[in-house]
Parts: C-alpha cells; sequence; structure tokens
C-alpha cells in the first residue's frame, strides 16, 4: 500500500497542475470544491485520475463534494480502496 | 400579498407601460442601464442602503457596499476605461470569478455606453478566443490568475487592446497589453456623465451555444431593462426590504439579468458568495445573511438533495420567503422536496439568453404544478408550433415547439456577426426556442426537450460541434461524436463517441488525458465526463456522423430511420 503522505503529495502535485490557476495556494488543507478551485465537473476528472492511478473504483455515492473537498480526506478515502 | 396580485388581472391589463412608468421613462428618453442600477437609486434616498453583500473564498475576504458606492465606484472605474481611450460601443469583457469588480464592473462598461461581454471564468482559452475574436473585444477585465490565459491567445486578438487586471500586486512585471486598475485604490469619482443611450443602444453580448457552428454573440440593448425590472418585480417577487441571492454567475446571462440588473434596479440589497459548492456552505450563507429570496438552478437544488435532508436541519432558514429556480426543467420532486425542508416550494421560471427576461413561470400565489414550466408573462404572446408547418398547435398535451409573438423589451437584436443565423429563429412572425413542450388543459407548459443536439448541462448549454471540433485537435483522436447523457444531477453531461489514429491505445489514461485536454481548452462543462471507444462511427453514406443514433441509445430511444446508414 503507498505511503499516505507520499500519496498526498502525489495527489497534490497532480491538482496543482491541473486545475490551480497562476498563484493559487494550494496546501493538503486547502478547500478545493466549496473553495472553487475544483467545480462539480472537474472533480469527474479528479475522480478518474485517482482511480486510474491506484487501480480503485470509487463508488459514485462516495465521491461526494465533502469526500473531495481537500487533499487530505481525499487520500484517505483512496486508502479505503486500496 | 405579492407583487403580481392576481396573474389574471395582470394578464388582462397588460402594458409595459407599467414598467416605463414605474422607472420614468418616456419613448425617446436616454435610458441607461448603469445609471438606473446606482444613480437613480441614490437620488431616490436610498444611497445609504446595501447593495452588495459580498464573502470570498477565505474568512476574511468580506465586504459590503451601499448604492452610493456602486455609483461612485462604477463611476471611478467608467472614468478610468474611458482614460484608455473606450468608448461607445466598444466590446468590453469581464472574465472574472464572482468578485465585487465583476459587478460594479458591469455597472461602468454600461455606464460609458459601451458593450459589456461577460465570460465564465472557467472557459479555457479556446472558449476564451473564439469569443473574444468574434466579438472584436477591445478590452477585457480580469484577475491575475485568468491573464495567462488570455496570453497565451493574444497574438490571435489584434484588436484586443488592454488586459485590465484588478488584482495585480506588483510582484511580477506586467505582460504585454496588460495595465493595473485597483479599484480600492483609484481616486474616486463623485461626478461622471453618464453615457445617454438610448432604447436601441447595445448594452450586453452573452454568447450561447448552438448546434453547429461557432458560439453566437448575443446582442442586448438598453431598453432590456424594462422587462428585467418588471420579472424582477412580479416573479422575484423583489420587495424593498429583501435580501436577495442570485446563485449564477455573471458569466451567464442569469448572472446578468437577475444577479444585477432586476434586483439593482429596484433598489434591492443582495449578496454573493464566490466559493465552490457546499451545502453546508450554502445554508450557512442563508442563515448568516438572513436572505429571504433565494434564485437558484435546478442542479445546484438537487445536488443539495444529494447532500440530505439533515443537513437542511441543521441551520435556521425559516429567513427564506420566496425561491425560484432557473436553468433547466425543475423536476418534481424537487418541488416537492423543496416544500417540505423549507416550507414552500421551488418556482421554476422558463427563459433563454435570447431572450433577455423570464418567459414561461410559476407566479407567487399560483397554483404551482410541480414539474410544469408555468404560464407565460403577462403581455406575451406564446404558443407551441407544429414543427413542420409552424403554425400553432390548439390540442392539449400535444408536442410542439415553444415559440413567441415578438416583441418584448429584452428580447436580443440581433447575434453579432451573424445575421444569418439570427433571421433563422423567426418563422411566420414567431421566435422559435428551440425547445419543446406541452400544454395542459390550464395552459401550463411542460417541457419535453430541446429540439436540436444542445446539450443542457447544470443549465448551460454545450455546443456538440465546438467539442468534437476541439476533441480532433487532440493528437490521438481521429474522428469523434458528442451526444447528451442522462444525469442525475446535472440532467444532461457531455459523452464523446471517439475514434483513435492508429499508434494509440484506447485505454483509463488516454480518457483521462482527453477529458482534461478538453477542460482546459474549452471548459469544465464541456469536458466528456464519459468517452466511448469506437472502432468507427455510425455515418450516412455521404459521410455525415449520424449523432441521433448515439444519442438514442443512450436515452434508450428509438433510432429511427437509418436507411441512410452506411454499409460496412
Amino acid at each position: 500500500m503507498p505511503d499516505l503522505n507520499e500519496m498526498k503529495e502525489v495527489i497534490l502535485k497532480y491538482v496543482i497542475n491541473e486545475y490551480a490557476e497562476e498563484d493559487d495556494d494550494v496546501t493538503f488543507d486547502t478547500p478545493l470544491i466549496s473553495g472553487g478551485l475544483v467545480d462539480s465537473f472537474s472533480m469527474v476528472s479528479l475522480k478518474r485520475f485517482l482511480e486510474v492511478k491506484y487501480k480503485i473504483s470509487i463508488p459514485d455515492e462516495r465521491a461526494t463534494p465533502d469526500a473531495f473537498d481537500n487533499v487530505s480526506k481525499i487520500a484517505a478515502l483512496v486508502q479505503e480502496y486500496l | 400579498m405579492s407583487n403580481i396580485g392576481s396573474y389574471e388581472n395582470r394578464v388582462k391589463n397588460f402594458s409595459w407601460a407599467i414598467a416605463e412608468q414605474e422607472l420614468g421613462y418616456h419613448e425617446g428618453d436616454v435610458i441607461n442601464i448603469g445609471w438606473y442600477c446606482s444613480d437613480r437609486i441614490c437620488q431616490q434616498g436610498k444611497g445609504n442602503k446595501n447593495a452588495l453583500i459580498w464573502e470570498g473564498k477565505g474568512e476574511d475576504e468580506k465586504r459590503t457596499y451601499t448604492f452610493n458606492d456602486i455609483r461612485i465606484l462604477s463611476n471611478t472605474m467608467g472614468q478610468y476605461l474611458r482614460k484608455l481611450g473606450l468608448t461607445d460601443g466598444d466590446r468590453i469583457c469581464l472574465f472574472m470569478d464572482k468578485v465585487p469588480e465583476l459587478y460594479i464592473g458591469l455597472v461602468s462598461i454600461l455606464k460609458i455606453g459601451a458593450i459589456a461581454q461577460p465570460l465564465f471564468s472557467a472557459f479555457g482559452d479556446e472558449s476564451l478566443l473564439v469569443r473574444l475574436e468574434n466579438a472584436g473585444t477591445r478590452a477585457i477585465i480580469t484577475q491575475r490568475k485568468h491573464a495567462s490565459k488570455v496570453q497565451k491567445i493574444l497574438e490571435k486578438l489584434p484588436n484586443l487592446q488592454f488586459i485590465i487586471v484588478v488584482d495585480d500586486d506588483g510582484r511580477k512585471p506586467l505582460k504585454e497589453r496588460e495595465v493595473s486598475f485597483h479599484l480600492d485604490q483609484a481616486q474616486r469619482v463623485e461626478q461622471f456623465d453618464v453615457f445617454p443611450t438610448k432604447a436601441e443602444s447595445p448594452s450586453l453580448l452573452h454568447y450561447t451555444s448552438g448546434t453547429t457552428g461557432q458560439p453566437k454573440g448575443v446582442k442586448h440593448v438598453h431598453y432590456s431593462l424594462i422587462s428585467q425590472y418588471l420579472t424582477g418585480k412580479w416573479v422575484l417577487d423583489l420587495r424593498e426590504d429583501d435580501i436577495y441571492w442570485c446563485t449564477a454567475d455573471p458569466g451567464w446571462v442569469t448572472g446578468t439579468s437577475y444577479g444585477i440588473i432586476a434586483p439593482w434596479s429596484l433598489g434591492i440589497t443582495q449578496c454573493v458568495m464566490d466559493a465552490g459548492f457546499s451545502a453546508d456552505a450554502w445554508y450557512s450563507f442563508i442563515q448568516r445573511k438572513k436572505i429571504t429570496m433565494w434564485y437558484s438552478a435546478p442542479t445546484a437544488i438537487r445536488s443539495l438533495m444529494k447532500a440530505g435532508d439533515d443537513v437542511v436541519r441543521k441551520y435556521d432558514l425559516s429567513c427564506l420567503r420566496h425561491l425560484a429556480s432557473v436553468g433547466e426543467p425543475l423536476n418534481a420532486e424537487a418541488v416537492v422536496w423543496s416544500e417540505k425542508m423549507f416550507g414552500k416550494p421551488f418556482y421554476d421560471t422558463y427563459w433563454q439568453t435570447e431572450t433577455g427576461s423570464m418567459m414561461i413561470c410559476n407566479y407567487p400565489g399560483m397554483k404551482v404544478k410541480p414539474g410544469s414550466m408555468g404560464l407565460p408573462f403577462p403581455g406575451l404572446t406564446a404558443a407551441l408550433l407544429d414543427p413542420d408547418t409552424y403554425e400553432p398547435i390548439h390540442e392539449t398535451n400535444k408536442v410542439g415547439l415553444i415559440a413567441f409573438q415578438p416583441d418584448w423589451p429584452a428580447r436580443m437584436r440581433t447575434y453579432w456577426n451573424n445575421e444569418e443565423t439570427f433571421q433563422k429563429k423567426f418563422r411566420n412572425g414567431w421566435y422559435l426556442t428551440g425547445d419543446r413542450s406541452t400544454i395542459d388543459q390550464d395552459g401550463y407548459y411542460w417541457f419535453i426537450g430541446r429540439d436540436d443536439d444542445v446539450i443542457n448541462t447544470g443549465g448551460h448549454l454545450v455546443s456538440p460541434f465546438e467539442v468534437e471540433s476541439a476533441l480532433l485537435e487532440h493528437p490521438a483522436v481521429a474522428e469523434s461524436a458528442v451526444v447528451a447523457k442522462p444525469d442525475e444531477v446535472n440532467m444532461e453531461v457531455v459523452k464523446a463517441f471517439v475514434t483513435l489514429h492508429k499508434g494509440f491505445e484506447a485505454n483509463d489514461e488516454m480518457e483521462l488525458d482527453i477529458m482534461n485536454f478538453i477542460r482546459k481548452k474549452l471548459s469544465p462543462l464541456a469536458m466528456p465526463q464519459e468517452i466511448e471507444w469506437m472502432d468507427k462511427l455510425p455515418k450516412t453514406r455521404s459521410g455525415k456522423i449520424m449523432r441521433r443514433v448515439l444519442h438514442a441509445k443512450e436515452w434508450g430511444e428509438e433510432i429511427g430511420d437509418i436507411s441512410t446508414l452506411e454499409n460496412d
């Protein structure tokens, strides 16, 4: 199983590369969905990234705006399905 | 008693002169929406009343503006625009998140007689390019974080002279054509000569998508104020002491017609939350701001439903007096749910970018039939037309094309640089909406669907043509067809059928790569939520992709006539 901290770094890097705009300061605890950085449409691509990267399947009912609201929460969710 | 009172009496005694009189407008007078939304309210003695209560993404990002602030700050910004040499008729784009400069910027653009061109800040560079190119935009007002998207396409935009950055912190040098303007730091302008626009002077250019061709710039005029004011008063039932929240982004028409023009021309206090969606954040905002009138969208309402009833119960939402919805049909379940949770239904409203103001609505005080669009706004002649003859259908419960007889004040005046397409929107003296519905025995309209292939996702229209064109720019994609796929929350989402060039492998990594490619190039709305790999796409013998075959497959419908389908 990948190390949690390492996983958080990978997810954070992906979020910054894919969704952040210039000068956006994103950390493990930055609100992504409620903060407006990742919208509900883009959340689908973030979920797909996690599924591809970690070869898991996250049920739609678990992929809620709250569960995806920051990198720490996302990593915790991914760990459940490894 | 609601503002509209008896719907039947309003229909009997209707005239747009009601709004003209209330606004003190006479035919031939100067009419400037920017002035009506700021100076006039101050002249009525309401300068100290709050106009905008704004909350940003951070804890400490809170600002409040009175109508006098809006007046002075829009003067200030207007003077700055004039000093740059911008003038009446120029297209000035607003490309920002829901920050105060967006709202005040729109008022200032209108005050100098220029045409405001609001664009959704999540648009990618390709979406931005086609819209700025088509409009021949002279200036764009934006934030530092979005300016990089403009820089990427700058070479292709010779008409774009100024990129006005409203939050430049001076840490990095300004780039080509960039200028910095800080509203908070600018010298306040108390007196300002508002440009004397007339009824038919252009005011706004909103872009909308069609089945074919590039997005169309819908041109509106200052006279649109008349219907936006009256529908705001009668349908949204906006009242002097209301605290109003329109959740729409002014990058789309709801966010300008009913997120700026209607409330401010009525002198109403409105709240704006510039943050993403979260049920807790939304309910908390309503409770904290004591929102009385809430205008939202079915997608948001369904997302709130999905978040569960327990979240609602955590908050005191008794402040809510009236609720309304727009964007796509509001399903009956959502109406019933809102009655259960908020003690009142969401009143659905139907209109389009092209109509500029509400057309078919559920009115305060009237019986709401859950799932119905409601009844035509007083003064409008609406009908369902036979799709072959374009003659009105008189039978009930028969599907027809929703159409309106011109004229009403907020009707679009043309598509920018595309008069030919504009003319095609009219048949036999009717404006064709492109939507289909039925009418029941009581005259209520019931939405059926679009009459074309345009995808309505979360209340926003996406052109399959635009997505297909962008897909072809991905190095792996050989051919593509894009259709709507049913979706529980967004009503429809984008689905792409794709064939790949030789040497590329159809796998999950490729799907993600293509999704992100479209998201960044066009917008998150246009990103296919699903990609289905195909060996070949269904085509006619003449080589045209038969999108309807794929659409029927997605919706479980009859495929219909496939006699023109090419054989192997």
